[in-house]
């Protein structure tokens, strides 16, 4: 469905039965409709920039978990393809009510939401909702159209005043990575309620049914049978389950606190164990699930003795206020959370955001002038920054921007403070010793710039022995290749076969091309990640997953037919960043990730990256692979616009040639 | 009266405590209840709905009971442990007074069958469906007085001649005879 906010127009427009058969759906055909219509000059707050919610292939199909809504759009902190699912129950419904995906264009004059109610559409007037919470603009809409079953995603205050890191909140989920939010508040969208009443088919039911059984059958398996030896929080499958298990060890030990600056190797005691299992189980009610999934990585959070009203909590955001802040109450985690997602900004971003105001103010770089009646205590500060950043208040109309360029506009040095960003965007506060080939790649050249949406499938560090590691890979029937398991084998935690050397950057490549690939096909199939790409031997996987897409649609798909159209959308997404001018230059991770760099072999990492995706050396896929791919008018595009040129070919086979050589 | 004779008394028991929300066994409901089986899935067509609402802790799944032609003197709140649940919720019936349990484009009234087919299930679907265990089957056997049971088909027809009227019910199955004839 196509809706103007510029004209008032709806249209129905059915899918193009081409472009499922070679994007399948979710990303993959976002994407490809940014490329067709959205002009890589376009800013991301213009009318010409879409805003498109998306459903998945299989969303609302009877496979487990098949509920993630795709929201895709440019990024007014990147300037690039921004994407970021949410769970809960929007997309299912979106489908039952009749639409793959509502692409939305222009920009209202006036703030309105959208009332999509199965064939009848509106675009109705939100002047009242105008400030309101995200969630508390929701249950207005439930009730003013006596709809209580109607699913509603909505922008708070921040993304009506466009902040650039403004969620998208949806019941216990947002999608909020890349400020697709404030995108929703330029074009004068405050939400979207839809009601669903008709029926989603499948191509061969019987076959289906059996493959979703098969999957709930593992789910049964895997939790009676957790990972031994890594820790709690990634033994499981589901999200990180943060809401259940109070261990933050791992946590708390290996991620920076504060502005992404400190380790605090000794916080998990016994003592701040106990403290903490008090507080969460006092502030979980129950523990909740998303559409058609048995996980339970969400729960109510009700906690009347902190004041605060009940929300819907996932996963980390309950640690990254704590951390930014340094506070050494879970409590501060539970009581920010919730006001932060009424105003709608990332859990990620805003409070790294805020570590960066305080660590600024402490080193007087913004000083009482910058921050009038700045109180003295860190938690404090976090409310009272909130505050401001969410109204571009003072200090806050700065902030808002995000550490990138929140730090240029201050300029006075605190450039330096924008320490953990990669293509201007906040990354998890991880700051560790050895480089890590994987992760190197993983950091530098994902799109998709938020590390948990990368990487999954393995552990993240080597099993100390070898017994260990045979009995790991005994039952590891989700590797796409044997390869990976004598790669698993022989990866130790010293040594020849340890970091940086081991894995060499051929197997590096191949492993990141596994764990990402994983992601892409999940985010084409609306397929949760924490059933899939994202844990330790999850239920779905490259051997099961084609067999859901044919008896879903009837297409015939296997494994090579799969990874090659997620190798297909992976270039376009490419190509389309590349259109905008992503280059090699911004492929880094920050310089303190790791303590320990290695430049030269860094660079042939990249290297090695690049041919391996068919790129040239600036990152961007060439002609040959474009053509390849069946994308034949992007290579076109490209050199038209002078991006690549005929000899693009040749450089990187000279690069090879170069590569053997050495 | 009918004579007695044991009966198998299938029962689903409710843990609500359990329910996480998915509305997983509205989607199992309305799939094994799709033609043909497993075809579609739309849980406006559930005959197992999932009271969800997160922020007042409500998780209730509720069956669709009988069809009833007329809706009852009053109308039933529940207060429990504090929560009010809205009117007639917890109630099993599909009812004139509102639309659940029925099918959305037909109107006719939809009842839990316990997935009665050939073969037989082990339980429910929506019950192997719920792997949290908010639903679990049981049986248990019971003398009881033999009664017809109504059937899917009765039940449709009653429900049309309450909606439209026996005589015109009447009519348009006969007009319907004689067409189907030529």
């Amino acid at each position: 469905m196509e809706i103007d906010l510029s004209r008032g127009s709806i249209e129905r427009v059915p899918t193009n039965p081409k472009d499922t058969a070679l994007y399948l759906g979710g990303l993959g055909t976002n994407a490809k409709l940014l490329w067709d219509r959205v002009p890589p000059e376009a800013e991301p707050f213009s009318p010409d920039n879409l805003l498109i919610f998306s459903t998945g292939l299989l969303g609302g199909t009877p496979a487990t978990g098949a509920n993630r809504t795709i929201v895709s759009t440019f990024s007014p902190q990147t300037l690039l393809m921004a994407y970021s699912m949410m769970g809960g129950f929007f997309a299912p419904e979106l489908k039952y009510a009749g639409y793959d995906k509502v692409i939305i264009r222009g920009n209202s004059p006036e703030l309105v939401y959208l009332w999509i109610n199965d064939d009848k559409v509106e675009i109705r007037d939100a002047s009242h909702l105008q400030g309101k919470g995200a969630l508390e603009a929701a249950e207005m809409i439930r009730r003013e159209l006596k709809e209580p079953k109607a699913q509603v995603c909505a922008i708070g205050l921040a993304g009506e005043n466009r902040v650039y890191y403004a969620s998208i909140e949806h019941s216990r989920s947002s999608a909020s990575r890349g400020g697709i939010g404030a995108v929703m508040g330029a074009k004068k969208l405050k939400a979207v309620a839809v009601r669903g009443k008709k029926d989603i088919n499948v191509a061969r039911p019987e076959e289906f049914m059996t493959l979703c059984n098969e999957v709930l059958n593992y789910i049964q398996h895997r939790a009676k049978n957790p990972i031994k030896g890594v820790p709690p929080i990634l033994a499981g499958i589901g999200s990180p389950q943060e809401m259940a298990i109070h261990d933050e060890e791992w946590h708390t030990t290996s991620f920076a606190w504060g502005n992404a600056r400190h380790r605090r190797k000794g916080f998990w005691t016994k003592e701040t164990a106990e403290v903490w299992k008090k507080t969460q189980e006092k502030a979980v009610e129950r523990l909740i699930s998303c559409y058609n999934c048995p996980m339970k990585c969400g729960a109510v959070v009700s906690y009347p003795a902190l004041g605060i009203s009940k929300y819907m909590m996932k996963c980390y955001s309950k640690l990254t206020y704590v951390m930014g802040a340094m506070a050494d109450d879970l409590d501060f985690g539970f009581r920010i959370a919730g006001l932060a997602q009424e105003y709608g900004v990332d859990g990620y971003t805003a409070p790294q955001v805020m570590a960066f105001a305080v660590e600024l103010y402490e080193d007087g770089i913004l000083t009482d002038q910058d921050l009038p009646g700045f109180p003295s205590g860190n938690e404090e500060r976090f409310f009272w920054l909130l505050e401001k950043i969410v109204r571009r208040e003072g200090i806050g109309d700065i902030l808002a921007n995000g550490t990138y360029w929140a730090a240029r506009q201050i300029g006075k040095g605190a450039e330096a403070y924008d320490r953990n960003t990669i293509k201007k965007h906040e990354q998890i506060p991880i700051k560790l010793g050895m480089l890590n080939p994987i992760y190197f790649l993983m950091y530098s050249t994902g799109e998709k710039m938020n590390i948990t949406q990368i990487e999954g499938q393995m552990p993240q560090v080597p099993f100390a022995t070898r017994e260990e590691r045979e009995e790991f890979v005994k039952d590891w029937i989700q590797v796409p290749d044997e390869k990976f398991k004598e790669f698993f084998l022989n990866w130790e935690l010293r040594g020849e076969n340890a970091f940086p050397h081991y894995p060499p950057p051929e197997t590096a490549c191949d492993l990141v091309e596994w764990q990402e690939t994983m992601h892409y096909i999940d985010d084409i199939l609306g397929i949760c990640a924490g059933l899939s790409s994202f844990p330790i031997k999850p239920p779905y996987h490259i051997h099961n997953l084609p067999k859901f897409i044919s008896a879903a649609t009837g297409m015939d798909f296997d494994k090579d037919r799969l990874w090659n159209t997620a190798r297909r959308i992976r270039n376009l997404l490419r190509a389309v960043n590349a259109r905008r001018g992503l280059r090699r230059s911004d492929e880094k991770p920050p310089e303190d990730h790791w303590k320990k760099r290695f430049p030269d072999l860094e660079k042939k990492l990249l290297d090695t990256y690049y041919r391996f995706k068919g790129w040239n050396s600036e990152g961007i896929p060439t002609k040959e692979t474009l053509d390849g791919l069946d994308l034949a008018y992007v290579a076109e595009d490209l050199l038209k616009r002078g991006i690549l040129s005929e000899d693009e070919t040749a450089a990187a086979e000279e690069a090879a040639e170069e590569a053997k050589q050495n | 009266m009918g004579e007695k004779k044991k009966k198998i008394i299938k029962t689903i028991k409710i843990d609500a405590d359990k329910c996480n929300g998915c509305r997983a066994c509205e989607v199992a409901c309305s799939a094994f209840h799709a033609t043909p089986k497993y075809s579609s899935n739309n849980p406006a067509r559930s005959r197992i709905r999932v009271i969800h609402e997160p922020l007042k802790d409500m998780f209730v799944p509720v069956y669709a009971g009988e069809y009833t032609a007329a809706e009852c003197m009053g109308r039933d709140k529940y207060v429990l442990d504090g929560k009010e649940y809205d009117e007639c919720a917890l109630c099993r019936a599909s009812c004139p007074s509102r639309d659940l349990f029925k099918e959305p484009d037909s109107g006719l009234p939809l009842k839990c069958d316990m997935c009665e087919s050939d073969p037989t299930l082990t339980e429910p679907l929506c019950v192997q469906w719920c792997i949290t265990d908010a639903l679990v089957y049981e049986e248990r056997e019971e003398e009881v007085e033999e009664e017809e049971e109504q059937e899917d088909l009765e039940i449709g027809l009653e429900a049309l001649a309450d909606k439209y009227g026996m005589e015109k019910l009447i009519e348009t199955v006969a007009r319907l005879s004689v067409a189907k004839k030529e």
